[in-house]
């Protein structure tokens, strides 16, 4: 039998050990799965992992890369804030929502006018409805005890429904012959999100990421906040001893998450996708979950973790146009590699002895 | 807009067979927090719970043995929080929000080729005599056994807290589970069964959805009724009855609300849509306020070194 030691610390070694040991797990199993579906599992797994980045028709995909991973480290890096601190803000996808909402209607209002200053209030508006929205469970948790993981999550379905409401209704491109969906942002020059560099991916999205990397590196390392982030993190008790708030810090960690995930949702409509419609959302903030835990709460950690989902995302979709591999399939691999990687975390608390006999 | 067009008999009818879902999954997870474990997996095991159901009702053509692998596949997926949180002594939120996901997956894998076929239909229970009495008996007893079952649940988890012994250590383990530990108790296992024993709840509901409500497939098909049985719990402050309550309230809302949109009320749709998820906020908001009811040991996991 195996026995559980606890550490007097948390293993270092294993903190970085375990993504990458959860990572190959998921391959592993995931590889098996490919092969409960009747396809090669070694070529399903190269065409996830490899192709994106080597193939011959790499220089189609590595763009595609920088578009799905900075969504997902610019919400993963806010969610991993009030995940350090205990604050669990589960509802990304719908500040996600909602900064696309408030982005693109300021868009549309100023339609067709043309002028330098629109995209900047577009990125002012997205942030600031994400914000907003992330507000709502985190006034209720400090003035009322309201348990935010049910109240975010609740308010994913009510953006969800508003989006179907506007796309339907406000929204809708009024030359759009009756077909739901607002206005193409991509032909409106001053609010496209274009590239900044012809053919590499890179939009505005992507430089807001990895300066939300760096801002949240300084912030945990650096600054008077994100040291109390971590210790309420740690040892609550200790941090209220300490005279840390959590009031501001639930107003903090849910305010800058909120606003993250609404410039992601605004980046995203003004750019890769263009228009606000019923299924605009593409999951995003549930996937930022899985990169925040898998990047380890860390900037950096998530902005690898980020590349690496990214991947299965681009691959997945080869996979399923080459292979005929499901959508399901990457959806349920993405979960898998959770699941792995909560597991596995044991090891960084824990040392794992085969149990000695006991004296009796 | 015409009111009118709503009959009063077939809306509390329907309301109940819309609370069924809702308070089978509820009550489940009841019993799982008052062990102490807080599982927010409820909607990835009603919606896996919801095609295994599908999937061996359509195979076999027996709806009550899809029922029961419904039952056996909420649990399976259960165990396998069971043995992060329990054994592996992850996280319960991030192991919550994995099982959610990972269901949501492998629902939709599974789900493929089950789109747009009609399940076998649901014998419906029809009493004799008493289906009979006017207006009652058409609201209460011409449902389909699981709407009793449900409610049976409820009254049989309410005595077993209450009342057995074995309802008592489950509650020790879920208030204090060093105390519970020194007993003697072992707590894990005992956490383990009550995980094991949410997840079939949820599973049930889900197949509920998927065979009886609905009935078909489509995927997310249990959008969010898994994260409202969550705030049920809240709200019913860890009670069996009260979750029975605000199921049949819930559900009286969802149903409401689907019959406002069929006789064209004045209100678009999709702010109907987002009442119930708006009426679930304000409803933890009012009821967030008392705490002191909640299992001390809620969410903490337990190993026996420390």
């Amino acid at each position: 039998m195996l026995r559980l030691e606890k550490r007097p610390q948390p293993s270092r070694l294993w903190t970085y050990l375990t993504p990458v040991l959860a990572v190959v797990l998921t391959m592993l199993c995931g590889g098996v799965l490919f092969a409960l579906l009747g396809k090669d599992p070694v070529l399903a797994i190269r065409t996830i992992f490899w192709e994106p980045l080597f193939s011959e028709f790499a220089f189609y995909y590595r763009p595609q890369l920088l578009v799905k991973g900075a969504p997902l480290v610019l919400i993963a890096i806010g969610l991993s804030l009030g995940f350090k601190a205990g604050i669990w803000n589960i509802g990304a996808e719908g500040q996600y929502i909602i900064g696309a909402l408030c982005g693109a209607g300021v868009a549309l209002a100023f339609y067709p006018l043309e002028a330098a200053f629109i995209f900047p209030l577009m990125v002012l508006a997205g942030g600031l409805g994400g914000w907003a929205w992330a507000m709502i469970p985190a006034i209720l948790k400090v003035r009322f005890g309201t348990n935010e993981i049910l109240v975010s999550l609740m308010l994913v379905y009510v953006a969800e429904q508003l989006l179907a409401s506007m796309s339907l209704g406000l929204l809708k491109n009024p030359q759009g012959f009756g077909f739901p969906g607002s206005r193409n942002l991509q032909q409106y020059p001053s609010a496209h999100n274009a590239e900044l560099l012809a053919g590499t991916g890179m939009h505005w999205g992507v430089v807001a990421a990895l300066i939300a990397v760096i801002f949240a590196y300084v912030l945990l390392n650096r600054h008077m906040l994100g040291f109390h982030i971590r210790l309420t993190g740690d040892a609550p008790r200790a941090a209220r001893f300490a005279g840390v708030s959590p009031t501001r810090l639930v107003l903090f960690c849910l305010g800058v998450s909120g606003a993250l995930a609404g410039l992601a949702g605004l980046f995203e409509v003004a750019g890769p996708s263009g228009v606000v419609s019923i299924d605009f959302n593409a999951g995003y903030g549930f996937t930022a979950i899985i990169v925040a835990f898998l990047g380890r709460l860390h900037p950096v950690g998530i902005l690898l973790a980020g590349g690496l989902m990214a991947l299965t995302y681009v691959g997945g979709d080869i996979a399923q146009s080459k292979l005929g591999l499901p959508k399901a399939a990457i959806q349920l691999f993405q979960g898998m590699l959770l699941f792995f990687l909560l597991a596995v975390d044991l090891t960084t608390n824990y040392r794992i002895r085969a149990r000695r006999k006991e004296a009796s | 807009m015409d009111l009118s067009a709503i009959n009063p008999t077939l809306l509390l009818a329907s309301l109940m067979v819309a609370a069924t879902p809702l308070l089978l999954a509820a009550i489940g997870e009841l019993v799982v927090e008052r062990a102490g474990v807080l599982n927010l997996g409820v909607e990835g095991m009603m919606i896996t719970g919801a095609i295994c159901g599908f999937a061996i009702a359509v195979n076999t053509g027996s709806p009550v043995l899809g029922l029961v692998a419904a039952a056996i596949g909420g649990a399976v997926l259960s165990l396998l929080f069971a043995a992060l949180t329990q054994y592996a002594l992850a996280n319960q939120v991030a192991s919550g929000l994995a099982l959610t996901l990972f269901g949501l997956g492998l629902s939709a894998l599974i789900g493929q080729g089950y789109q747009g076929i009609k399940p076998p239909s649901f014998p419906k229970a029809d009493i004799p005599f008493l289906s009979d009495i006017p207006f009652i008996g058409g609201i209460l007893f011409r449902h389909d056994f699981v709407v009793y079952l449900a409610i049976a649940l409820t009254a049989a988890v309410w005595w077993a807290l209450k009342y057995t012994r074995a309802g008592l250590v489950l509650r020790a383990v879920g208030e204090n589970h060093d105390a519970a530990h020194a007993l003697g108790y072992k707590v894990v296992r005992i956490r383990v069964a009550a995980i094991c024993f949410g997840g079939a709840c949820a599973g049930l509901g889900g197949a509920y959805i998927s065979l009886i409500r609905v009935p078909q497939w489509t995927e997310g098909m249990t959008a969010g009724i898994g994260w409202i049985a969550l705030a049920l719990v809240v709200f019913a402050s860890w009670k069996p009855w009260r979750v029975m309550l605000g199921a049949y309230l819930f559900g009286g809302l969802t149903v409401l609300q689907l019959n406002l949109q069929a006789a064209g009320v004045a209100i678009p749709v999709e702010y109907l849509a987002m009442s119930p998820y708006l009426i679930t906020i304000i409803v933890l908001v009012i009821m967030s306020a008392d705490k002191s009811r909640a299992p001390a040991a809620l969410g903490r996991s337990f190993h026996a070194s420390q």
